[in-house]
């Protein structure tokens, strides 16, 4: 809430954010930084829009949700759908297409975050030329990684084409099991790049590892702070990105609760609405509003598992976790790095699943007794991701509740910005270095909004300067400055 | 030898009009116009770079928010940068042609068809009765045009 005594300064939308963003900063009388958010500008209303409709064409609908990770949704959805078709265990070959196709979302999302997002900033530096630090800048002065970036996600696209049918509107998975299993062809196809898939992995690895461990020092501060973290783990404690009970830790290490079904996290897992936000503050609800927020996404995966069942990633997560003892690391931009370790075992799995006959099997769907309320949840690119769903006795949906990654990680996202204007903020003009580390910050958690309109006509980063009393004292565009009229 | 033309029609088909991109695909895709391949997504990311480069000619179909009606079309210069408007995690069309130029030694010359859309902002499988329109005087004019490379007359003409 805006006193008589502060002053608002404005900046909308974040580029390279899904949807639009806007970050607003609370200054104090003294020109310190009182508050800063981070308003997303989510589009709602998609839980009501499925209501009433049969709950089959869930898997394929929730894929309108985002044009960034449609495969997320469309297996959330299908995880909840299977329960609700009363199959507890899909068959092999359905379970292992659905893992291939989650790999490769999982692959391809990681690899463009950090190819397209992440390593203009890595290679030029936060504060390099705008005009340079982009995607078209690492094409130029990089080609050589930019083009393992595109081959990377051009695989990964290839993968979900191939279990999910298609790019757009993919049926791969439904209720009860998956409806293609792997031709040889296909298989075949993969297995020729897959070395090479898994060599360039390791290299965008040490990328990011060595710019950890270079700026260390300067990272250890940025826009970071102590969190719980939140995610998926197998039963034996290992990582899964597909399917898991839930696992809550502090910043310590010490489990808040383990080995969840979460089918119950309604019993764990409470939404804060705030008047000043689109999105929810979801929290730990044994630890209330105040301490209860935290982190998930390959950082907080990272730091929940025991260890991870393939060899490379396991060996690098023990250098990983060993930067900080053992401890949780909470560092916010080693989401880079940790996402590189998913990536190298998303490459692994694949190469594992590809090699796996079963993905040629032919019995892929169960039945069994209907139900009238499930849950499904899934580890998505950016974080967990909870689907919950009730349905009539007509097949109608009746009941549609979803907590996205990104709503996962607002508070996060919020705490992250304020620290970043507290430590970079002079006098009260937007710097283009202000909006350059806010970004940077935000990029971190890899934000994908329910926003996935894309018609031309976007606007570009605006930054505002507002006084106490809502009056516009400067403005900033990118890369522009225009004093107020 | 005629030209090999890439149509990639884009936008989410769940959210209106944003889907007469994808629509406009459908549409010409089901015309099967001789050399002429055509691919559908979300949005544009940096991969559709690679698939850009192996053809002649590159025609982008999006939804427009603003605009002529039924619709704009224009010959696109690559990017030399990634500018301020460079939002999200897809990339703009002059910026595929740009990483087509810079990563793949692609000389594909790039078009924009910009087909006017009026609604976008609810959840919605159907697309407005005047983009329904503007949709078919689109495929009309796309399928008139690539078949024969008349796409710089075309630019040239609007």
């Amino acid at each position: 809430m805006s006193s008589n005594n502060t002053k608002k300064i404005v900046i909308e939308p974040v580029t390279r954010v899904e949807g639009h963003g806007k970050v607003t900063i609370l200054l104090d009388e003294e020109q310190k930084v009182k508050q800063a958010r981070l308003h997303i500008v989510e589009f709602r209303g998609f839980e009501r829009f499925v209501q009433e409709r049969p709950y089959w064409e869930a898997p394929v609908m929730v894929q309108r949700l985002c044009g960034i990770c449609p495969v997320s949704h469309h297996l959330a959805a299908a995880k909840a759908m299977d329960l609700i078709v009363g199959v507890d265990k899909l068959t092999p070959t359905a379970e292992k297409m659905r893992r291939l196709m989650h790999y490769g979302q999982m692959f391809q999302s990681h690899a463009l975050h950090f190819f397209h997002l992440c390593s203009p900033d890595l290679l030029f530096g936060f504060d390099a030329d705008p005009a340079l630090r982009n995607v078209i800048g690492v094409a130029r002065k990089h080609p050589e990684l930019a083009v393992q970036g595109v081959m990377m996600r051009k695989f990964g696209q290839e993968i979900i084409r191939a279990t999910a049918g298609k790019k757009i509107h993919g049926t791969g998975a439904i209720p009860g099991g998956i409806n293609k299993n792997l031709s040889i062809e296909e298989r075949d196809g993969f297995l020729k790049d897959i070395d090479q898939m898994l060599e360039w992995s390791r290299g965008a690895l040490k990328l990011a590892k060595d710019y950890t461990a270079e700026h260390l020092e300067a990272l250890k501060d940025f826009g970071s702070f102590d969190s719980n973290h939140v995610s998926l783990v197998r039963e034996d404690g290992a990582m899964d990105l597909y399917h898991g009970n839930l696992r809550a830790i502090d910043a310590q290490g010490n489990r808040i609760f383990d080995q969840v079904d979460y089918q119950n996290y309604l019993d764990y897992i409470m939404e804060e609405v705030r008047p000043w936000s689109y999105m929810k503050f979801p929290f730990i609800k044994s630890l209330g509003t105040e301490n209860g927020w935290y982190r998930v996404g390959p950082l907080s995966r990272v730091n929940a598992c025991d260890f991870i069942d393939t060899p490379e990633a396991e060996t690098e997560r023990k250098e990983f976790m060993a930067l900080t003892d053992g401890k949780p690391n909470n560092i916010t931009m080693a989401y880079h790095w940790a996402r590189m370790i998913e990536v190298v075992h998303s490459a692994e799995k694949i190469r594992d699943l590809l090699n796996d006959p079963d993905l040629q099997g032919t019995d892929l769907v169960l039945k069994g007794e209907r139900r009238g309320e499930a849950v499904g949840l899934i580890e998505a690119p950016r974080g967990t991701l909870f689907h919950h769903y009730r349905v009539d006795e007509n097949d109608q949906i009746t009941m549609c509740n979803l907590i996205v990654s990104t709503t996962n990680n607002n508070m996060p996202m919020n705490l992250a910005v304020e620290k970043v204007a507290r430590d970079y903020l002079q006098g009260t003009e937007i710097t283009e270095g202000l909006l350059n580390h806010v970004e940077v910050a935000i990029r971190a958690y890899d934000p994908c909004l329910s926003c996935a309109t894309h018609a031309m006509g976007k606007m570009p980063l605006v930054a505002e300067l507002l006084d106490h009393r809502g009056r516009l004292l400067h403005r900033r565009a990118k890369n522009c400055s225009i004093d107020a009229e | 030898m005629p030209s090999k033309v890439l149509l990639i029609g884009y936008g989410n088909p769940g959210r209106l009009d944003d889907g007469l991109g994808p629509a406009l695909a459908e549409a010409v895709g089901a015309l099967k116009l001789p050399g002429v391949a055509v691919d559908s997504d979300y949005q544009l990311t940096v991969e559709h770079a690679h698939a850009v480069a192996q053809h002649d000619v590159a025609v982008f179909a999006d939804a427009a928010v603003t605009g002529k009606e039924p619709f704009s079309f224009s010959r696109l210069k690559p990017a030399e940068t990634a500018g301020p408007g460079f939002t999200s995690h897809g990339v703009e069309p002059d910026e595929v042609l740009g990483l087509a130029r810079d990563l793949f030694a692609a000389r594909t010359r790039g078009y924009m068809l910009g087909i006017r859309g009026y609604r976008f902002s609810e959840f919605g499988e159907r697309l407005s009765e005047k983009a329904q329109t503007n949709l078919a005087e689109a495929v009309r004019f796309i399928a008139g045009i690539v078949t024969h490379d008349l796409c710089d007359d075309a630019a040239e003409a609007e």
